[in-house]
């Protein structure tokens, strides 16, 4: 069997109602499960970037990434491993105001961890930490037994370390017009 | 291929190559029947020869074909000894199901132009005398008593062959899914190409009335025949009244066995005859064709087949024509699923 690893998957796109939910079904096919999903305009104006983080074989990712290129406002689709992207993810930790007053430890945490204090009001106060999924995970943990209010965590955010070269493909549909 | 208007270069190419030529259901017409490099058709109902043959040659040459699972059986052992070669416009079916010793991503009409320039005429009569060797064994296994059966019931394969008798090959052939589907691709002459329209790997039953319906608006010029089995003919029947009242006068040939045969031929080779769903108790598709107001007639009997296929194609109006056949006929050859395509089996 082949192996299977974390694969992130770069698609840069046009701006279409609807594409989020053809792109989505290739992977609900293919019952390849999606650890994450984000997106956003990138460098490019009206060029979106989806970033899809999948585990999967090399030859799948490869075949699901042609599978994308195939939608129609899919400019290019890429893959890379963790080891060829750079890649965050943030959190963000809800407590309660009184905890961080009663008990010292939760400020240390904080101070090691390199989070950062959003908000602060009577009721309660807001800590953010960007990382890798280690990073935040073990942050999470620190501050569980103190009791978190709310916690959330985005998908992940990546760029590639080789280059993509989105605005020569661009260049180039243009000069075919 | 078809879709790339490259039948003239495909022909050029397997001419003056001199490589025998099979075809995917969705192929079918690309080259002349008559033609002496077509081998026939690869795959699950395919010829014997080419199915065989697939797993003993040295190289392998794909023109816009998907290797799809009832084409390759088993892809471990699909042509693994191979070296082969895969033309498609479409990078993504580049190594999807097989993998390609030499991928040609292009448009084929320019690509097989190309290849033909590059090489020289060859023939390779010791190679295509095997494909011969089998034929001869498939037609005393199966085709013979296809084409001429010894009993009483009609055969599929004997009311394909009436329809080509009086179209001349020259019919535009639509199909729907199933038994019959197999059988006409298998014994349906072609002269020209986009001759043969059916769904290919959707697999979509109740597909062959419109399309046929549609075949016939893009052709005026041309006969089309409708072959529907009688479960799938039911899943469309209500287009009956758009023939009716736009007068579109395909011919349409319902080969009738009172059953879904394709399904119960599995349940009968694969799961000891425990027949479930697949009996259908069917209306008098006569009855229905006549409440639409159009001519229509069957056929239960040998003596009155090709009589009756003589008048449906010598009618210039929409025309049902109901084929009682056989009820528990099976299509062979067969590769049953998962197995490698050179354990097709004859019976």
């Amino acid at each position: 069997m082949e192996k299977k690893n974390n694969y992130t998957i770069s698609v840069y796109t046009e701006n279409n109602v609807g594409l989020l939910h053809r792109l989505s079904a290739i992977f609900l096919k293919r019952h390849i499960n999606i650890e994450s999903f984000t997106t956003s305009e990138c460098e490019i104006k009206d060029v979106f970037r989806f970033i899809i983080v999948v585990k999967m074989t090399k030859s799948g990712v490869e075949k699901v990434s042609k599978q994308i290129e195939k939608q129609v406002e899919v400019i290019r689709a890429f893959f890379h491993t963790d080891s060829e992207t750079i890649f965050q993810e943030s959190a963000l930790y809800k407590m309660k105001s009184s905890a961080l007053f009663e008990e010292r430890h939760i400020q240390n945490i904080i101070k090691e961890s390199n989070a950062r204090i959003v908000t602060v009001n009577p009721d309660y106060f807001v800590i953010e930490k960007t990382g890798f999924r280690d990073d935040t995970e073990k942050l999470y943990n620190d501050l569980e037994k103190y009791g978190l209010l709310q916690f959330t965590r985005s998908g992940r955010i990546a760029v590639s370390k080789e280059k993509m070269g989105i605005s020569e493909i661009l260049n180039t549909f243009k000069n075919q017009k | 291929m078809i879709l790339g208007n490259a039948e003239k270069e495909f022909k050029d190419f397997v001419e003056k190559s001199g490589i025998p030529a099979a075809w995917t259901i969705l192929g079918l017409s690309a080259l002349p029947t008559s033609h002496d490099l077509n081998v026939g058709m690869v795959g699950m109902h395919g010829n014997y020869g080419p199915n065989i043959l697939t797993n003993k040659c040295d190289l392998l040459i794909a023109v816009g074909m998907r290797f799809d699972d009832r084409v390759t059986g088993d892809p471990k052992t699909y042509a693994s000894q191979a070296k082969i070669i895969h033309l498609d416009i479409d990078p993504a079916e580049i190594n999807k199901n097989i993998i390609a010793d030499v991928p040609v991503i292009g448009d084929c009409k320019d690509s097989l132009k190309r290849i033909t320039n590059k090489i020289e005429k060859k023939s390779h009569s010791k190679w295509i005398s095997k494909f011969d060797d089998l034929m001869k064994i498939e037609f005393e296994k199966v085709i013979k008593s296809d084409l001429n059966p010894l009993k009483e019931g009609l055969t599929m394969g004997e009311s394909i062959i009436a329809i080509n008798e009086f179209t001349n090959g020259d019919a535009i052939i639509v199909t729907d899914v199933g038994q019959h589907q197999m059988v006409a691709c298998r014994y349906a002459n072609f002269v020209k190409s986009k001759s043969n329209i059916t769904s290919g790997g959707l697999g979509t039953m109740g597909f062959a009335l419109p399309a046929a319906m549609g075949a016939k608006m893009g052709a005026l010029n041309r006969e089309v025949v409708a072959v529907i089995g009688d479960g799938g003919y039911q899943m469309t029947i209500q287009e009956l009244g758009t023939i009716f009242q736009l007068q579109i006068p395909v011919k349409i040939v319902i080969l009738n066995n009172d059953f879904l045969g394709m399904v119960r031929q599995w349940q009968q080779l694969f799961f000891d005859k425990r027949y479930a769903s697949t009996e259908m108790v069917n209306p008098d598709f006569v009855a229905i064709a006549k409440g639409y107001y159009l001519d229509s007639e069957r056929v239960k009997h040998r003596k009155d087949l090709k009589p009756a296929v003589e008048r449906m194609i010598k009618s210039k109006k929409p025309y049902v024509l109901e084929i009682c056949v056989e009820k528990e006929n099976n299509v062979f050859p067969m590769i049953p699923t998962g197995a490698s395509v050179s354990d097709i089996r004859l019976n």
